[in-house]
């Protein structure tokens, strides 16, 4: 299937759309049973060379186990996986060219900074001039140098996730896995760590495999995202489609806020189609419906800074617009939600951005509004 | 914290409970340094005992066969103790498995009397000539569980991360648990084995059932001369030995102190740095 444009995306490194490129990485109908539980079920994934991959999802969904799958802690119970058009079967972990960086950053206690980040090359048995000026180089790139002779817990939270980094990266692996990487850092550091780890990851030109629960993470440093969710993929694609053009409910309310409207298609025109919702008891027009007939069942998707709210009448014929009443205003700070009531017990929500130091805001509790969005600002999900 | 003034009747408490504990200690003590020949009346300070110890050969002898048993058989525990400690902490279920620690676990509890008789029972049936080794091999049965116990402790809070990384950065799994999981897991092998030595240099019951000719180790001789009445000599190695093993609890425990000091300064030190 053909995807639809999301408006006009710069886009320099896209290979998955590209049918001729080969995957570096090639999960071929993975199963991972654990006794009973089914960790990972019949999943078939690809990614590319110099791809910034996430697997996204909650505690449990296999995440994980895919990760460690590919790194050779855990063998798929059935399926096969590939990296570099090699069959990675039967091959132990340490002898696969893939490095990982552990949640608890598992650094060696007993050994300084310098000794963790030459661990892996001496198991090479590189000789010892050129694994001193490695271990150098791979200091400077974190910026640890200062650091070289200390010990773990020297360090603080921030150094030690920098040295874990500088390990794993200093056999130049073929792929670098991420476990939840910044998961034990402050927020401003792990803002700070995810610009650095994209940096990174162009400068040196490598595939990095990244598994979080955190979406904003995700949507930060990966080229794509696969949400994941019980042991299926529900979703790959970039973190503009996915957010724009979520594919199920699941994936829709997984990632960021969204309004999601039951609603029955009543009229559909080539891709323009109107949707009878009850609960606005009104008709929405929707630009972009995708593979829908008439009489479906089906899910509409706004996300709530799409829809705009004003006190008079939008001007715009063109645009979905109906009056209603505000509820309830949560002030964040950079912006206000505003929860407008359709119905009994029934909101959307509407982000707007405080764009002035307004104390006063122009529209308050109970105010009579129109909202209204743009024909092709939301979705339809089916099933 | 505030200093509350004492009560009498905790010091009362102490004191009783440590004149429980270490009264005969100290008594055993203080005859050591007594010059009368008679162990009860007190004849004025004196080191002869001391003296005299040194040129009696036999108890000489029997303490260089105590400590060469229990150099060895504690090494030889220790290695078995940490296989085995490894096997039931890393292996997760197997077939077999609460067999298996329950055996290992046995003869923590198993009557001494019972462990000694059938290991003489076992030497005799392989026509096993008795002496040095047996007692050595006794003492490694026995010891062992002890060393698996508190191997495994220290490896229950041991992250397997660890050996995970090395292993992901190219290191065999052999060569792993010598690299990594060993020098982690070392305060605990240190501590099995100092356990392990302290069972052997005081054990009689086991060590007499598996005992042959020329092979008297220094409880057992301490034992036999008793039997002929208590010399001060006697009370003279006895102060010699509380007093190695004193110096050497002292002295482990100043040092794992020093160094948990240590690291609580740097780790404060690391999070005053980081901003």
């Amino acid at each position: 299937m053909a995807k639809k444009p999301i408006g006009p995306v710069r886009r320099a490194f896209a290979p998955w759309e590209d049918p001729s490129a080969i995957p570096f990485i090639e999960f071929r109908n993975v199963t991972k049973r654990f006794g009973d539980f089914v960790a990972v079920d019949n999943l078939s994934l690809s990614i590319y060379e110099r791809e910034f991959h996430a697997l996204l999802g909650g505690s449990g969904c296999g995440k994980t186990t895919m990760m460690r799958m590919l790194a050779g802690f855990e063998t798929p119970t059935e399926g096969q996986i590939f990296l570099d058009g090699q069959d990675l079967a039967g091959i132990p972990p340490y002898r696969r060219p893939v490095n990982m960086m552990f949640q608890s950053y598992a650094l060696f206690p007993h050994m300084t900074v310098e000794a963790n980040i030459a661990f892996g090359l001496k198991q090479d048995g590189m000789p010892a001039a050129e694994i001193s000026s490695r271990v150098q180089e791979m200091l400077r790139l974190v910026k640890l140098e200062q650091f070289a002779k200390r010990k773990p817990h020297q360090l603080s939270g921030g150094q030690r996730q920098r040295v874990a980094l500088a390990r794993s990266l200093a056999k130049r692996p073929k792929v670098l896995l991420l476990d939840e990487p910044m998961a034990a850092l402050d927020k401003k550091l792990r803002e700070e760590t995810q610009l650095e780890l994209m940096t990174l990851q162009e400068d040196l030109r490598m595939t990095f495999l990244i598994v979080t629960h955190d979406q904003e993470e995700a949507m930060t440093v990966a080229d794509r995202i696969s949400v994941m969710d019980r042991g299926h993929i529900r979703q790959v694609a970039t973190p503009g489609e996915i957010y724009e053009m979520p594919n199920s409910r699941f994936v829709a309310e997984f990632i960021g806020d969204i309004n999601l409207f039951h609603g029955k298609v009543t009229q559909k025109q080539s891709e323009d189609a109107q949707l009878y919702c009850d609960l606005t008891d009104s008709t929405i027009n929707i630009q972009g419906a995708g593979d829908v007939r008439v009489g479906d069942e089906v899910t509409f998707a706004i996300r709530p800074e799409k829809v705009r709210i004003s006190l008079d009448k939008p001007a715009e014929s063109n645009a979905n617009v109906i009056q209603a009443e505000v509820w309830d205003i949560a002030y964040m700070g950079d912006v206000s939600i505003y929860h407008i009531k359709l119905a009994e017990d029934e909101f959307i929500r509407s982000v707007v951005a405080n764009t002035t130091r307004l104390v006063e805001r122009p529209i308050t509790w109970d105010d009579k509004i129109w909202l209204s969005w743009d024909r092709d600002a939301g979705v339809i999900l089916t099933n | 914290m505030e200093h509350r003034k004492p009560s009498w009747f905790n010091i009362t408490s102490l004191v009783l409970g440590f004149s429980f504990l270490y009264l005969p200690i100290v008594i055993l003590v203080i005859y050591s340094f007594n010059a009368s020949r008679l162990v009860t009346v007190w004849g004025g300070f004196s080191t002869k005992w001391y003296v005299s110890l040194l040129s009696n050969e036999q108890m000489l002898d029997a303490a260089w066969v105590t400590l060469r048993i229990g150099v060895t058989s504690a090494t030889l525990a220790t290695v078995l103790g940490t296989i085995a400690a490894m096997v039931l902490a890393r292996q997760g279920r197997f077939f077999g498995r609460t067999l298996f620690s329950g055996m290992i676990y046995a003869p923590l509890v198993m009557p001494e009397v019972i462990l000694g008789l059938s290991l003489l029972l076992l030497f005799v049936s392989l026509d096993q000539a008795r002496g040095f080794w047996t007692i050595m091999i006794a003492h490694t049965t026995f010891a062992m569980c002890y060393v698996a116990v508190v191997v495994q402790s220290r490896l229950a809070g041991f992250d397997r991360s660890l050996e995970e990384a090395a292993m992901d950065l190219g290191c065999p799994p052999v060569k792993t648990f010598f690299t990594i999981t060993l020098p982690q897991i070392l305060p605990g092998v240190a501590a099995g084995w100092m356990l392990a030595f302290t069972l052997s240099l005081d054990d009689l019951v086991i060590a007499s059932f598996t005992t042959g000719p020329g092979a008297t180790t220094l409880p057992m001789k301490i034992y036999s001369q008793v039997r002929l009445g208590v010399t001060p000599e006697i009370n003279a190695i006895c102060t010699i030995l509380v007093a190695i093993v004193t110096v050497g609890v002292i002295t482990a425990s100043l040092i794992s102190k020093r160094q948990q000091v240590q690291r609580e300064r740097d780790e404060r030190m690391a999070i005053a740095n980081q901003y």
